[in-house]
């Protein structure tokens, strides 16, 4: 059971590890997003592994659960702005074709 | 993206990212010597908490510490907190919503069975914190968790709340906490030293308090702005019904 216990430490340092190593280096915004909420959960049972369940709730609940989705709705509002910047420019674009008739 | 052999030459040519991978290896190398140079057989301030726990109005020492011993600290957070949203409603309306034909059936009836519960979880987090791990901060978490489900559900009526209630409802627990701490003074005490025999039901009101206006502060924050019918007096239009505001 010990033995059984270490070797779960070990899986949770290096997953961690791993994790925020992904998480700084993708390049799609989305994806670091959706890993970030991941890593809040495995830092959760980290936390619970070093017996301390009050900040393992919080970080369960703030960590993973409130800061990914608000991380996923500042991200639809900026592809939302973005779409309609391009919209924009397009418009313009289609104005300087229409002027020389 | 998988980078090109053109791009790993670049970035081999650039000495930031080296300066900045020996900086932390560096900083890491110090904080893990610090760490295996402290001393292992001291408790911190366990001993002291333990002693006079019983004297806090909680058994849990972690809540103890939290709302009693370091009772400022808690109140500048939920302060934080309140003035992250003050932040976000100045910046910002919410963004129309009206996508309803976009929800499906089995999202809105999940939600239906589910907001209750989590509510109920909420309260649950809440009260236990008193005894074991628990709080304000997590109940208030899986309140606002709640909250969020409802807006993404676009549950009717959810997003049709009065300003002037929201407004109440997250300025109630910094009101509750300050109102506390304020109420210790005049007693006699210093800030937030609660009378001994009355720290357990005074813990219980802050922590209500604060649970109601967290969950609510999260949850407005996913919304991202403040409400599209806010109060009369603040959108510039000619109200003659209007009566005290509370900002």
């Amino acid at each position: 059971m010990k033995y059984l216990l270490s070797g779960f430490d070990i899986i949770l340092v290096f997953t961690l590890l791993w994790l925020a190593w992904r998480l700084l280096a993708t390049e799609d915004i989305f994806k670091a997003v959706i890993l970030f909420i991941s890593f809040g959960l495995v830092m959760a049972l980290t936390w619970v592994r070093l017996q301390a369940p009050d900040v393992a709730l919080a970080e369960a609940a703030i960590g993973a659960g409130l800061t990914g989705p608000l991380f996923l709705s500042a991200l639809r509002r900026m592809e939302r702005i973005h779409k309609q910047e391009r919209r924009l420019d397009f418009d313009e674009d289609r104005d300087d074709d229409t002027h020389p008739q | 993206m998988t980078p090109t052999r053109n791009d790993l030459k670049q970035k081999r040519s650039d000495p930031f990212p080296l300066l900045v991978s020996i900086c932390i290896i560096g900083m890491t190398a110090l904080l893990g010597k610090i760490i295996w140079s402290l001393p292992t057989d001291t408790h911190g301030l366990e001993d002291q908490v333990a002693r006079h726990l019983d004297q806090s109005g909680a058994t849990s020492p972690v809540t103890a510490v939290l709302l009693n011993f370091r009772g400022y600290d808690t109140l500048l957070e939920v302060m934080v907190l309140f003035l992250a949203i003050v932040g976000v409603w100045s910046l910002t309306e919410a963004p129309a919503q009206g996508r309803a034909p976009d929800t499906s059936p089995v999202q809105t009836s999940v939600v239906r069975i589910l907001a209750p519960l989590m509510c109920l979880v909420g309260a649950y987090l809440v009260w236990q914190g008193s005894h074991l791990a628990g709080g304000a901060f997590q109940g208030g978490a899986v309140l606002a968790g709640a909250g969020v489900l409802m807006v993404v559900a676009e549950m009717p009526l959810i997003m049709d709340v009065p300003a002037r209630i929201l407004r109440l409802g997250l300025v109630l627990g910094p009101a509750v906490f300050w109102a506390v701490a304020v109420w210790c003074m005049i007693k006699g005490g210093a800030l937030l030293s609660y009378p001994e025999q009355m720290a357990d039901s005074l813990l219980l009101l802050i922590e209500t308090g604060c649970a109601l206006s967290i969950g609510l502060t999260l949850a407005a924050l996913f919304v991202g702005g403040r409400p599209k019918h806010d109060l009369p007096a603040l959108t510039k239009t000619p109200a003659p019904d209007n009566g005290g505001t509370e900002c």
